[in-house]
C-alpha cells in the first residue's frame, strides 16, 4: 500500500518525532508500505515515517540502485537513529518528496558514523559515507522537524567577498 | 489575479528599497512571485513577478511614487505567469583569471553553440585596480548533452592559451 505523504507546507513536517518502543508485527507492516511508498518516489532512495504522518523515529534508505553509488549498505531499515560522528562536509543540491518542485544547496557531512536499530530492536553500527550518508542525514532531520529548506545555502553566495571592493583615491 | 508583470527597479542603493516598494505593491494588492534582488557596483536591482488585478497602467501609477523618492528607475512587461516546474540546471562552469574585455562573450558564445542554456549566471571582478580579477559562475542545462560542452570546452581552453581559468563540474541533484 503506497501511503499519502505529507508535503510542504503542511506544519506537521515540523513536529518532532518519538523512539519507537515496540517492535512487533504492526512495525513490520508500516515498514513494508513506508518502504514501498518510497521505491514509488521520484528518487526512491529514502523516507521517513513522519512525511506519511507517522511521527515515530523511523526511515528508511536503499542507494544501491544510484549510478556511481559504490560504497552502500543497502536496504536499511533504521529505527531510533543516531548520528555519532560526523566529518567533512560538501555542498550539493537535494530535492525531497515532502517538497515537490523545489530543490536547493545544502551542506551535508561526508563521512558519518550511525547507530540504529533494526526491524527487530537489534541495535546495528555504520560507517557510511557520500550519496549514502547524505541520504540518511536528510532523512534523519524529518525525525526532528527539519526540511532541507531549513538548512539552505545561498545559491548565488558559495562564493563570498572578503571586503568591499575601493576605488584608491 | 489575472495579470502577471516582470517589474525591474534599478537605481543607487540605499536602505529600505526593497521594503518600501514591496509595501507599496501589497497594499495595493498584489501578490509576488519569483525575484531576484542584488546589489550590482552601487545600484540595486531588482526585478520580479508581480500578479495583479490591475493593468499596466494602474500598476505603474501604483509604484511610481514610491520608485521616484527612492530614485528607482522602473520597467514593466506584461508576462506569461504561473507555477510551473523549475528546470534543474545539470552543469556548474566556473571561470576565473585576468580581468579584460570579452570573457563573458566568449565562453558564453562557445558554451551555447554547444547546447548550454543559462538558468544563473553571475560574475564579479575583485582584486586591486592594477590586477584586477574577473570570475563568473554559471548553472545551466547541457541540452545537447555533458559531452558536446565538454568538447567546446576543451576547443574554448585552446583558444584561450591557459589565460583564463575554466571549469566545468556535473551538478547532480539528490532526489530524497
Amino acid at each position: 500500500m503506497i501511503l499519502s505523504l505529507l508535503t510542504y507546507p503542511d506544519p506537521l513536517l515540523k513536529q518532532i518525532s518519538q523512539p519507537v518502543e515496540n517492535f512487533d508485527d504492526e512495525l513490520r507492516n508500516f515498514l513494508s508500505h513506508l518502504e514501498e511508498t518510497m521505491r514509488a518516489g521520484p528518487g526512491g532512495v529514502g523516507i521517513a515515517a513522519p512525511q506519511v504522518g507517522r511521527f515515530q523515529r523511523i526511515a528508511i534508505i536503499d542507494v544501491s540502485g544510484g549510478k556511481k553509488v559504490t560504497k552502500h549498505h543497502g536496504r536499511l531499515m533504521l529505527i531510533n537513529p543516531e548520528i555519532t560522528d560526523w566529518e567533512g562536509f560538501e555542498i550539493a543540491r537535494e530535492g525531497c518528496m515532502s517538497v515537490p518542485d523545489y530543490t536547493g544547496n545544502v551542506i551535508r557531512a561526508t563521512h558519518i558514523k550511525l547507530t540504529a536499530q533494526n526491524e527487530r530492536g537489534e541495535l546495528q553500527q555504520f560507517e557510511m559515507e557520500g550519496y549514502e550518508a547524505r541520504a540518511v542525514q536528510h532523512e534523519l532531520d524529518h525525525l526532528d522537524g527539519l526540511l532541507f529548506l531549513d538548512r539552505l545555502v545561498s545559491r548565488r553566495h558559495d562564493l563570498f567577498q572578503r571586503k568591499t571592493y575601493q576605488q584608491k583615491k | 489575479m489575472k495579470n502577471w508583470f516582470m517589474l525591474a527597479l534599478v537605481g543607487q542603493d540605499r536602505v529600505g528599497i526593497v521594503g518600501q516598494i514591496t509595501n507599496a505593491l501589497y497594499r495595493g494588492g498584489c501578490n509576488l512571485g519569483e525575484a531576484s534582488m542584488l546589489r550590482l557596483g552601487t545600484n540595486f536591482t531588482m526585478m520580479m513577478m508581480v500578479n495583479t488585478q490591475l493593468d499596466e497602467s494602474a500598476l505603474i501609477s501604483l509604484i511610481k511614487p514610491a520608485a521616484d523618492q527612492l530614485g528607482l528607475h522602473l520597467h514593466l512587461d506584461q508576462i506569461e505567469g504561473e507555477l510551473h516546474p523549475h528546470p534543474e540546471p545539470d552543469v556548474k562552469i566556473v571561470v576565473h583569471g585576468a580581468d579584460r574585455a570579452g570573457i563573458v562573450a566568449q565562453v558564453t558564445g562557445e558554451l551555447a553553440t554547444a547546447g548550454l542554456n543559462i538558468l544563473d549566471l553571475e560574475t564579479g571582478v575583485g582584486g586591486s585596480n592594477e590586477k584586477p580579477f574577473y570570475f563568473m559562475h554559471i548553472e545551466g542545462s547541457a541540452t545537447l548533452g555533458m559531452e558536446t560542452l565538454q568538447r567546446a570546452l576543451e576547443k574554448l581552453k585552446e583558444t584561450l592559451q591557459g589565460n583564463i581559468e575554466i571549469n566545468l563540474s556535473p551538478l547532480e541533484t539528490f532526489d530524497l
